[in-house]
């Protein structure tokens, strides 16, 4: 993030300004990754209409950064629609597609109305990896012609590549590629569980050794010992930070309307089907309980010796049961990054608990229809 | 002396935080933001009101400073924000570019 943009990240948090919102225009998908949150039905989508009006909604509060996801964006018949809206309305428009549906003809409209990148998922440089992951043969091949189309209209490209067991030996491949192509690359090794609670996808993580290994890698994170320094107790004003945009000048809104602080923190704040998005941003209970934590306030971390640099997220953390408690899966990074095992870790295993069968919240969509929302469910 | 008219360019991402304006370039997605001043300059930049007009009614009765200085301020600024590509200058009125005419918000 550019030093201008952190100004005025600081300058919207301190006016309580959602600066970037991810719209997820849809849950359908022509591709069925076997990491997948998603269950690519359609429960009741907002009409074009509606997302208008939201957009309309969402300029007026003071959205800047719009990224359009999904599912797949391109399966929206009034995609070109919805995207010539959101650029007259003058948002910094992202997008992120499987790029299986972009042709010569889709590239030009792209740059014609001038989006700002395109983020593209790319699991490896090997069709039998990638497309064995996606689950459609074929996809690597027409996922990279179509980031040629892009490149030859002067867009901006990101390969993102999810780090998984099934192809953690690739992901210097894919970075190749992209050197190849002439486009940038970011790798996470982040799985999430489904939405609907199923917990599978965790399993196709990666182990702490390719952590290690990813984390000492310089072409990724620069000066290893640096990165992976021993980590410095953490001070008054780290004590007193928030945890993460979600819910300060971030958060996401599904394609039935739903509000949540992120993609990644399925915590239900209200529906702009029955609520002015303005309205959920600055009142919502949930949204204000999320913008209260602080570092000092929770449960096991203000006494980890990662507290000062944990990457904590309060979405995986309240998909473990309790967002102002750890994230397992940072507390994994962390140790991954230094040796250091995390207070979490520590405590767990005096417990004898298994890190990876935490109970999860279920993460549960809000009811469609008009009524009351409601929250996620214990597993 | 031939008149100036001032359009925002419709390539751009824009926002008003703070009664200031953020503005991403669209060319190489720099990021800048506007003063008070400039906010208020782009946001008469409606490509038919011209520069001298803006300044009168818009900007003067805004800020205590002289017509003439304010207008040549204002031309220098329009064109450097021109030079990046955030504003279109002409001596001519700019029709709207359809179907992207931007909105200021």
């Amino acid at each position: 993030m550019s030093d201008l943009l952190m100004q005025m990240s600081a300058k919207a948090e301190k006016l309580n300004i959602p600066l970037s919102v991810q719209l997820d225009l849809t849950y359908r998908c022509n591709e069925r990754c076997v990491h997948c949150y998603l269950d690519h039905h359609d429960h009741g989508e907002m009409t074009t209409a509606e997302i208008k009006h939201l957009l309309d909604e969402m300029a007026e509060a003071g959205v800047f950064i719009l990224t359009l996801s999904g599912g797949e964006i391109f399966l929206r018949k009034d995609f070109f629609d919805l995207l010539e809206h959101a650029r007259r309305l003058m948002f910094c428009v992202k997008l992120k597609t499987n790029a299986v549906l972009i042709r010569e003809r889709e590239a030009a409209r792209l740059r014609d109305l001038n989006v700002e990148s395109i983020q593209i998922s790319i699991y490896s440089h090997r069709p039998e990896v990638h497309d064995a992951i996606t689950l459609i043969p074929g996809s690597l091949k027409r996922s990279v012609a179509a980031i040629k189309f892009l490149k030859s209209q002067g867009l901006k490209v990101i390969i993102a590549n999810v780090l998984m067991s099934q192809n953690m030996q690739d992901y210097p491949g894919v970075r190749a590629l992209a050197a190849e192509l002439g486009v940038e690359c970011t790798l996470d090794p982040t799985v999430t569980p489904m939405m609907d609670g199923n917990r599978s996808p965790l399993a196709l993580g990666v182990d702490q050794g390719v952590l290690r290994q990813v984390f000492r890698d310089t072409a990724l994170v620069g000066d290893v010992e640096e990165f992976c320094a021993i980590p410095t107790p953490a001070g008054e004003d780290e004590m007193e930070s928030t945890p993460c945009s979600a819910g300060h000048t971030a958060c996401y809104v599904s394609p039935y309307g739903e509000v949540f602080p992120c993609v990644q923190f399925p915590l239900p704040t209200g529906n702009v089907r029955q609520q002015r998005f303005v309205d959920i941003w600055r009142h919502s209970e949930q949204m204000n309980d999320v913008r209260s934590i602080r570092l000092k306030d929770l449960t096991t971390c203000p006494s980890c010796s990662h507290a000062a640099t944990c990457t904590r997220c309060p979405g995986l953390a309240f998909m473990e049961g309790n967002m102002r408690g750890p994230s397992t899966q940072d507390c994994e990074k962390s140790f991954a990054r230094t040796g250091i095992p995390s207070a979490n870790m520590l405590a767990k295993k005096a417990a004898g608990a298994n890190l990876r069968n935490a109970n999860l919240v279920q993460i549960r969509a809000l009811p469609t229809a008009i009524g009351s929302a409601t929250a996620g469910a214990i597993a | 002396m031939s008149r100036l008219y001032v359009a925002r360019n419709p390539r751009v991402a824009a926002r008003s935080l703070d009664g200031e304006m953020m503005i991403m370039s669209g060319r190489d997605s720099t990021l800048f933001t506007l003063n008070k001043t400039a906010t208020i300059l782009w946001q008469s930049a409606d490509g038919t009101t011209p520069l001298d007009h803006i300044v009168e009614h818009r900007i003067c009765t805004e800020f205590e400073v002289a017509p003439a200085e304010a207008l040549q301020d204002a031309e220098t600024l329009a064109r450097e924000l021109a030079r990046h590509e955030i504003l279109q200058i002409s001596e001519e009125p700019i029709p709207p570019r359809s179907p992207l005419a931007g909105e200021s918000r």
